[in-house]
């Protein structure tokens, strides 16, 4: 079992006019030791899926489907409740319903038969919260074969409103949260860190470098005043900082100072993962090359693994392993990244592939990807590229494309991934 | 406007002659530091000599703070320079004022970074792109001057014009910003663009499309270009020559492919060396330069670049280097300019080893130590030390 599993998360954001669908239907593992980079335009959801695993999202983004494990540890999930809703918009919904059902079912048979103690998380949850729930759904759906699908429809909706608003639904669900938010104040930053966007902004203007990242030993390690200052300095040596810079303030270091100081203090307390968001687009070229390289060895060192979200496929090249590419909240390729560079099965990574320039080999002519990212509000109907991609076809604005597994680790979000990999498909 | 002098000179091909030009910013000292010490001045640009061509795109590549921003806004005269000369078309722009200075204006336009902040949100499409022609009285009637806008956003592919004519800043994505911001560079005609940095703040998949339109431009046109941008790849595939320049000045100057496939300066080495290449397949090496770009307050005596370098013999810190030319149109700064063995990026990967000191790599040609026990160190880095740090026996 993978140490991060993502299984077809679904994160929206509610707006004045209606909903945003910033991530929609994403699923990847990361195992311990591995690397993997997000890569995506801006406003593709990449760093809303970043903010999901931290539990960082703002106060009008849910979780509405799908779930996220963290050492077979909920990290965030959809209530089923809220789940069934989304799925009954969807046009086939009653396959959709009873996999949900199946999939519940499954998870609090697992745990009845092996017992609280070494139980994943989901079934506790589900045994304390949703059993009842589960039971008046497969009550439901045992009269399908007698009601009109309409009527089934309706009596379903309302019986999962009926579980989000109910008298007690507020209660249960702030009771869920609760029980997640203590797991997750005990590992966040102990096991799972961050390195944010702007490391220029990220600091505290008023305290010392070295004071913030001795806050973060005090509160999970309960180290004294001195041990924590020796660990600050261990910290420091490791990045290549010098010691006495632990009582700078932020203002007096480079980008480059700071942007080591926000490494070091994602690393103070040897987490297991750690997630990179951009963490070198503010940086020069050279500096942007050791920070990488830099990145690069301590993680091998210590065997972490590292996300590592970024516009720019050339970063992700140089430092991972995997790739997963995020395009209007769906995750369009996945896998291998020698394989995705070498013979993409997805027309999006070809034009993003195609568009940038390189120093290596001869000069070629750049390629751009016409028109404009969409509107997440209101995406483009079937798959969310096609008013944009060089092959589409009719079937592309009628239907979703399913998600190909095209090679072994490699898998692709289009309904010609099969003959792109292939490379039949040439314009 | 065209004067029979200025196109003596056009038929020889320059554009720009630049010659030793330099540009000091004043640091404000207080009060006491002002009667005690002499004033201090940031070198931003020193003595860069340079000429652009008839239809060329001169791309100038360096880290930040290395005064290549400055040196385009000269070109511009959104700055006066404080010494050297500089030379449109056989006319001397550095001292130009009043009209004059007017009339040049209108000839040469800039891009800037950021589509996002150089656009006036209260201005619509046609308020700001029509307000050079206002500046200038280009236009006499609102239907000419909207005809010349129109046209305008045809040229930047903008298409069509009427739709976006009348659209707000906020109405637009940012692809579409940079679009507006370089029609509102082309419509006056202008005869020499400077872009600064224009692709940095794009998205990838749109910046292909601003730079294949600023290319189609060029040779449609005939504008030469000045493009600014801290990415080699981007400056590689807009330009014909690029100057590298490293805290102030330029330290080489060559054709495109000539800095690509053949750096000779140890500093293109290490630029080139720390681009990413997206080809998970070509790892590189450890970047070949230490420490970080000194103040350009107080520059280094002798070659500037000499406290970073790994090939650095006694005379660097000594002499300043003088701009060569090595090979034919290929200048470089450096007193070992054709002698050192450079890495190229299309080379072969080659495990290097690493300095225990300072981490950068050790190879060929650099002055080192080698311990009997297989561990090296630079020359400079090994002084520091007594013994070797792996097997602690004397060097």
């Amino acid at each position: 079992m993978a140490m991060l599993e993502i299984k077809d998360l679904k994160v929206h954001f509610e707006i004045l006019k209606g909903k945003v669908k910033a991530v929609d239907g994403v699923s990847f593992n990361l195992d311990r030791g591995e690397t993997m980079g997000l890569v995506g335009e801006s406003g593709c959801g990449k760093t809303t899926t970043a903010f999901a695993i931290t539990r960082l999202l703002p106060y009008n983004g849910h979780v509405v489907g799908g779930e996220i494990l963290f050492d077979n540890m909920v990290l965030a999930r959809a209530d089923m409740a809220t789940e069934m809703i989304e799925l009954l918009e969807l046009s086939k919904w009653l396959p959709k319903i009873e996999t949900l059902v199946q999939n519940k079912e499954n998870a609090l048979k697992a745990f009845e038969a092996k017992g609280l103690d070494e139980s994943p998380g989901e079934s506790e949850i589900l045994l304390s919260q949703e059993a009842d729930f589960l039971k008046d759904i497969k009550e439901i759906l045992s009269y399908k074969e007698k009601m009109e699908p309409e009527e089934l429809k309706e009596v379903l909706q309302e019986s999962a409103k009926g579980e989000v608003t109910g008298f007690f639904a507020d209660r249960r669900k702030r009771k869920i949260e609760r029980e997640i938010e203590e797991k997750m104040a005990a590992i966040r930053w102990s096991q799972i860190s961050m390195i944010f966007q702007s490391a220029m902004n990220a600091f505290n203007p008023v305290y010392r470098v070295g004071d913030q990242i001795a806050e973060a030993l005090h509160t999970h390690q309960n180290l004294s005043k001195d041990e924590a200052k020796q660990r600050v300095a261990e910290l420091f040596d490791l990045v290549g900082l010098r010691a006495e810079r632990i009582k700078g303030y932020p203002h007096e270091f480079s980008g480059g100072m700071r942007q080591r100081a926000m490494i070091a203090m994602a690393l103070a307390l040897n987490p297991k993962l750690i997630i990179a968001d951009e963490p070198t687009t503010a940086l020069d070229v050279i500096m942007q090359d050791r920070i990488l390289a830099e990145i690069r060895d301590l993680q091998k060192e210590m065997h972490m693994a590292m996300m590592i979200i970024t516009h720019d496929i050339s970063v992700v090249a140089e430092v991972s392993e995997k790739i997963a590419i995020m395009y209007g909240g769906k995750l369009f390729e996945y896998g291998d990244i020698v394989s995705i560079f070498e013979n993409s099965a997805n027309p999006y990574t070809i034009g993003l592939t195609g568009a940038f320039p390189s120093i290596k080999g001869e000069r070629k002519t750049l390629r751009s990807i016409p028109g404009s990212p969409p509107d997440l509000s209101n995406p483009p109907s079937g798959c969310v590229f096609h008013p944009r991609c060089r092959f589409a076809q009719d079937i592309c604005k009628e239907k979703e494309p399913p998600t190909i597994e095209v090679t072994k680790d490699h898998h692709s979000y289009c309904h010609f991934a099969e003959e792109v990999f292939a490379g039949k498909l040439k314009v | 406007m065209e004067s029979k002098e200025e196109e003596a000179t056009q038929e020889s091909g320059v554009v720009w002659e630049v010659k030793n030009l330099t540009k000091l910013f004043p640091i404000k000292a207080g009060f006491l530091f002002s009667l005690l010490g002499k004033e201090k001045h940031v070198h931003a640009v020193e003595d860069v000599t340079f000429n652009i061509h008839e239809k060329e795109i001169l791309g100038i590549v360096g880290e930040s703070g290395c005064g290549k921003t400055t040196c385009g806004r000269l070109l511009v005269r959104l700055e006066t320079p404080t010494r050297g000369e500089m030379y449109f078309r056989g006319q001397e722009i550095g001292t130009l004022k009043g009209k004059q200075l007017k009339v040049f204006r209108r000839n040469v336009q800039m891009v800037f970074q950021d589509p996002y902040e150089s656009l006036n949100p209260r201005f619509n499409v046609f308020s700001t792109i029509a307000e050079p022609l206002y500046v200038h009285g280009v236009g006499e009637t609102i239907e000419e001057r909207e005809e010349l806008v129109a046209q305008a956003l045809e040229y930047a592919e903008l298409k069509p014009p009427e739709e976006f004519i009348y659209r707000f800043p906020h109405e637009l994505s940012g692809g579409q910003r940079q679009r507006v911001a370089i029609a509102r560079t082309l419509v006056l005609r202008p005869q020499f663009i400077v872009a600064d940095e224009p692709v940095s703040m794009l998205d990838v998949s749109i910046r292909a499309g601003i730079m294949n339109l600023m290319r189609d431009l060029r040779t449609t046109y005939d504008i030469p270009f000045m493009f600014i941008s801290h990415d080699v790849s981007v400056t590689r595939y807009m330009s014909e020559r690029i100057a590298v320049m490293y805290l102030g000045g330029i330290v080489e100057l060559a054709d495109t492919e000539d800095i690509i496939k053949n750096p000779m300066h140890p500093y293109t080495e290490a630029l080139l060396s720390a681009v990413p290449v997206p080809d998970p397949a070509a790892k590189h090496g450890r970047v070949k330069i230490r420490g970080d770009l000194p103040s350009p307050i107080d520059p280094p005596p002798g070659c500037t670049f000499h406290p970073r370098c790994l090939y650095k013999k006694e005379i660097c810190s000594q002499k300043e280097p003088e701009l060569r030319e090595i090979e034919k149109g290929h200048l470089v700064h450096c007193h070992f300019a054709g002698e050192l063995s450079i890495v190229k990026p299309d080379d072969e990967y080659v495990t290097e080893k690493l300095c225990k000191v300072c981490g950068a790599s050790v190879k060929a040609g650099m002055p080192m130590v080698e311990c009997k026990c297989g561990e090296v160190y630079h020359e400079e880095c090994a002084a520091s030390l007594e013994a070797c740090a792996v097997c602690s026996k004397r060097l």
